[in-house]
């Protein structure tokens, strides 16, 4: 994790500068229930006409990775085309008893708090093998959490090129501009996942930062 | 009963590895002990530290972590040179008894129960 880790990732950063692929890898991450399901189901929707899964109030909904190669974006004569890689929720703490508050039962709240902590090992692990991310945040949350700090530091130190999604700005009190605030060096996109507000805005911004 | 903070210096954490310093966080923080960095962790350091947290819950008496620090900040020329960043003050505890009432750039508001 020293000085040779950060020279690798300079060089990996260099060699995606000269050598662009023809499809690029691009994670979606987030906290749980940021909507990052909701926001691949849509850009699936949009472009294959088909969906990745089932979003859910309960959080860790998502447990493992999910990936789904070939998505042709094209905006305004800028195409670019991306495999999305759906990742579970990143937490720090996972228990249990919290999905015992949606009427799950003891037995099933353990299975799902299990499969939710190798989840997050695996959203950790892909960091690795992509080419770009989209950080989902809620816009009704405060984005100043420990989790959101720590996935942006690992993307800059990694080089990977980012894009900040404030999703659920359907809501009413949602405010990207907190989001902006909270991180001023990156490019924060509002939408609503859910509904489709400002998506336009989104895939041009996927087409010019990641195509 | 009274809970034990372990504040360790920034000379201290630069002596360590990256290992050693998140055994040394988790072993204290599975104690029920809050742990301070002067100096804090890089964010890989971090993303081993949940990585290494998510396999050692085991759902009855460690359910994670609870971390909070202040943003990462890029010190030197050669610090963003190589994608080093220097971590900044950092509390870890455990998740069921730290709690974060408020954070901001440069204030940072727990409660310990």
């Amino acid at each position: 994790m020293g000085l040779l880790s950060g020279l690798r990732k300079r060089l990996k950063f260099i060699y995606r500068l000269l050598f662009r692929k023809d499809k690029l890898k691009i994670g979606i991450y987030g906290p749980p229930n940021a909507g990052k399901t909701t926001l691949a189901n849509r850009i699936l929707r949009d472009w294959l006409g088909d969906i990745m899964g089932s979003p859910s109030e309960i959080p860790h909904e998502t447990r493992r990775v999910k990936l789904r190669e070939g998505v042709k974006i094209q905006v305004d004569g800028k195409s670019v085309t991306i495999d999305v890689v759906d990742t579970p929720g990143l937490a720090t703490k996972i228990d249990f008893h919290d999905f015992l508050k949606f009427g799950m039962g003891e037995e099933d709240a353990k299975r799902r708090a299990k499969e939710a902590t190798e989840g997050v090992i695996e959203a950790i692990k892909w960091l690795d093998d992509l080419d770009g991310i989209l950080l989902v945040m809620d816009a009704t949350e405060d984005p100043f959490t420990q989790v959101n700090v720590t996935i942006v530091g690992n993307i800059e130190a990694r080089k990977l090129p980012l894009i900040i999604v404030a999703n659920k700005i359907d809501l009413p009190n949602a405010s990207p501009a907190r989001i902006k605030s909270a991180f001023p060096q990156h490019q924060v996109v509002p939408i609503s996942a859910l509904k489709g507000i400002n998506i336009d805005s989104l895939y041009k911004a996927i087409a010019e930062k990641f195509g | 009963m009274g809970v034990q903070m372990n504040l360790i210096s920034k000379e201290r954490l630069s002596k360590m590895s990256s290992m050693e310093k998140i055994r040394m966080i988790l072993d204290s923080v599975k104690e029920g002990k809050i742990v301070v960095l002067e100096t804090g962790l890089t964010p890989e350091e971090e993303a081993k530290l949940i990585e290494l947290t998510m396999l050692e819950i085991d759902h009855e008496n460690f359910v994670g972590i609870e971390v909070e620090s202040y943003p990462y900040r890029e010190k030197s020329i050669f610090s963003k040179f190589f994608g080093k960043k220097q971590g900044r003050l950092t509390v870890i505890g455990p998740a069921n008894r730290l709690k974060t009432l408020e954070k901001q750039e440069d204030l940072i508001k727990t409660l310990i129960t």
